[in-house]
């Protein structure tokens, strides 16, 4: 029996239905549930968790005369720039290019070390981190052996030191996609522009990074939204302090909205975070239209 | 063809299994569950012991009712978040549960707690509950909502070693602040490596800050954080000014920890598992439940403490009236406003806080005893040998102002006081921040100049 078009049309989306309602419930829903409650002074206990009332904009209001929060915004672009933008994406890049060359076995052994990291569930990498950076901790027992004095890193250097951490932890990935990104370089390609002369230097800047754009693009775009939405890190090793020199846009939401209870004032801190990350994507899914092209 | 179509249906029956999954439970069921929330970490287990006790009880005396103990293994802050998100839902709000008195007033005004006056009138063991004890779980329209469980006194806690080798008697009884830096400057001289008298401070240890630390200076002065009467907030304070003032020669003279040290929310562990046991801490100031960490079967076991360890009142600034200040807090059972079964979940929490299981739980977790048959119990005054001393605080002890703007209030002191530790604001201008952050959050028209 023939199937009418229009029918066959909607069988045709039949099977991404599942994903669709999947997202929709459990990316969507939330995504608006936060933005809606922004606009309200939703609470966790008091008089406002029994019938929360709409506040408009009050929360908006109230984000740009809080003095924490310019120092939370500069805090995570800080932090997205230096740890996810240079320090996961270059080091990554680097180290996948070095191990192209370097012999069999140290490549292996780099390999396994960088993955250790990111193999590590985020709160024990968090506790491995802390353990390393305190007062008493691993680095400064390094530095007494070594004769030097060491610091309270953590107070002294808070966001140097979950920048570091973040380095540590999530370089792995970024060396992942580039030397896959790298095994899909033609050998042929860079033997001909050796042929004509390019240096290594050149060969770099004017072959391999080109014909990678489109995995340098994925991989900024992916580092970016994972430290962009980094909380366990920061929570474990510093809980934004001293004095919220570490406070970036996910703790301090979550500070507003589960330690003081205002869960409207905090949904709007996610809802700015929520804007940026899709501000981000937006600017790198652009160059990687630009870079098909 | 017809094989991807049944995959595709497979999946969406599985979407569908999903999506039915997060509705609420069918209420249908034919025996009866009571779910009980509550706190339980490693260090403190005398709750999970005792409702567990409880459990056992209640079933044999209820058959074919079950009772689901739900630990929430978190800190007090935590502990909270998680019981507040819990209790927003009807389906996930446990019928019994463990409950801060600081949160009760703002926890009633949400509607999560049942009232239990009604049920109360019919249980004779309620007239047996000290009267003061009593008001930490009365909310603002005067009913009862809450059933105290123990409460708690802070003092101060001295190594008597470390007194002793700086040349100070023991037992130390000092009488104004005065006392308490000249005694520290003493074991300073004496002993470069070893804190002299520590107070906490800072937003690391958070409550801790403020119930062991800064409202025993505060109180001291004569000052107040609430007008209770006007039903204010009190800025512009000299009091307050003096209390940071205080902090700022323990810390800037090195009497207390560094500052560094002072804002790592573990703090606490190396007071009570490092310092104190090695002689490295004259003194700090901590709640009355401190032996519990010291007795046997306690997280930081200490055979000898009790010869090692002494306890004083933290004294008023000037010695003035009433000479000594403490501040109490305290922990209820209460019963969640949707339950299904009021009178039945009210019975267990009859039986939970009987005679035999307080008494065990108040001995256990080194409480002071909230109902007068366990205060005069011998096992109970035999608990530990600090039990009478930190009992008799009760009668200069007071209680946060627990309003629903409090924990805002309360971040706002610790900010004051990490700002005057760390020199990044003398101790006027953090007084002035913290006037300006109070007035931001509750509005001119609730605070008070005194």
């Amino acid at each position: 029996m023939p199937v009418p078009a229009a029918a066959r049309q909607l069988i045709r989306y039949l099977p991404v239905l599942p994903a669709v309602l999947l997202l929709l419930v459990f990316l969507a829903g939330p995504v608006f549930w936060a933005f809606n409650a922004s606009f309200t002074n939703a609470g966790l206990t008091g008089r406002s968790a029994r019938d929360p009332s709409w506040v408009g904009l009050d929360n908006y209001q109230r984000l740009l005369a809080d003095p924490v929060f310019p120092l939370s915004l500069l805090l995570t672009v800080m932090f997205v720039a230096g740890s996810a933008v240079l320090g996961q994406n270059l080091l990554g890049l680097v180290l996948a290019l070095l191990m192209r060359r370097a012999r069999p076995a140290v490549s292996a052994v780099v390999g396994t070390t960088v993955v250790a990291a990111w193999v590590l569930p985020e709160i024990v990498a968090a506790f491995a981190a802390y353990a390393y950076f305190s007062g008493d901790g691993t680095l400064n027992q390094l530095l007494r052996v070594l004769g030097l004095g060491g610091q309270d890193w953590l107070y002294a250097f808070p966001m140097m030191a979950i920048m570091l951490a973040n380095v540590w932890r999530g370089t792995a990935f970024s060396m992942l996609v580039y030397r896959a990104a790298l095994n899909d370089v033609p050998a042929e390609v860079t033997e001909a522009a050796q042929m004509d002369g390019a240096h290594g230097w050149q060969r770099l800047a004017f072959i391999t990074l080109p014909m990678i754009r489109g995995s340098i693009t994925t991989n900024l775009m992916l580092v970016t939204l994972q430290t962009l939405a980094v909380f366990t890190l920061v929570w474990v090793m510093t809980a934004g302090g001293p004095a919220n020199a570490s406070t970036t846009l996910p703790v301090l939401a979550y500070l507003e909205a589960f330690k003081f209870g205002d869960i409207g004032y905090g949904t709007a801190v996610a809802s700015v975070l929520i804007l940026i990350g899709a501000a981000f994507g937006l600017v790198y899914i652009r160059l990687l239209k630009d870079s098909r092209s | 063809m017809r094989c991807r179509a049944l995959k595709t249906m497979s999946l969406i029956a599985a979407a569908a299994v999903v999506l039915t999954a997060c509705s609420p439970d069918d209420p249908g069921d034919a025996s009866k569950t009571l779910k009980v929330a509550y706190q339980k970490t490693d260090s403190f287990t005398a709750l999970d012991t005792m409702l567990h006790a409880a459990k056992q009880e209640f079933e044999a005396a209820n058959q074919g009712v079950s009772v689901e103990l739900q630990p929430i293994q978190a800190n007090d802050d935590d502990y909270g978040t998680k019981l507040a998100l819990a209790l927003r839902s009807p389906s996930t709000a446990p019928d019994v549960f463990y409950e801060d008195t600081f949160k009760v007033r703002s926890d009633v005004d949400a509607g999560y707690l049942l009232k239990l006056d009604s049920h109360l009138q019919g249980w004779e063991d309620w007239d047996k509950f000290d009267d003061g004890a009593k008001a930490a779980g009365r909310a603002d329209d005067g009913g009862t909502y809450a059933v105290p469980l123990g409460t708690d006194t802070r003092a101060i806690w001295y190594n008597k070693k470390v007194f002793t080798n700086a040349g100070i008697s023991v037992p130390w009884e000092p009488r104004s602040w005065q006392d308490i830096l000249d005694a520290a400057r003493k074991i300073k001289a004496n002993d470069p490596g070893v804190v002299p008298f520590n107070m906490y401070a800072g937003k690391g240890t958070g409550e801790g800050t403020v119930m062991q630390g800064f409202y025993e200076l505060l109180y001291g002065t004569g000052a107040e954080l609430y007008d209770e009467e006007a039903g204010k907030w009190v800025v512009g304070s000299a009091g307050f000014t003096d209390s940071l003032a205080f902090l700022k020669t323990l810390y800037d003279e090195q009497l207390a920890v560094s500052p560094a040290e002072a804002l790592d929310a573990n703090i606490w562990k190396k007071v009570f598992g490092e310092w104190f046991p090695n002689a490295k801490l004259g003194a700090t100031v901590e709640g009355s439940y401190a032996p519990s960490f010291w007795q046997e079967g306690g997280s930081y076991e200490w055979p000898g403490y009790e010869q090692d360890m002494g306890v004083a009142p933290f004294p008023t600034r000037d010695g003035q009236d009433p000479g000594a200040v403490s501040m109490s807090g305290g922990w209820t059972l209460a019963l969640g406003a949707s339950t299904k079964d009021p009178d039945l979940a009210f019975s267990f929490l009859t039986t939970a806080l009987n005679e035999k299981n307080s008494l065990a739980f108040t001995v256990e977790s080194s409480q002071i005893a909230v109902r007068q048959d366990v205060a005069a119990d011998p096992g109970y005054l035999g608990g530990h040998p600090f039990v009478k001393e930190v009992s008799e605080l009760v009668s200069v002890t007071r209680y946060r102002p627990a309003t629903s703007d409090y924990p805002r209030i309360s971040a706002a002191v610790q900010e004051a006081t990490e700002a005057v530790i760390t020199g990044s604001r003398s101790p006027e201008e953090a007084a002035a921040d913290y006037d300006a952050a109070v007035t931001e959050i509750v509005g001119s028209d609730k605070t008070i100049r005194k």
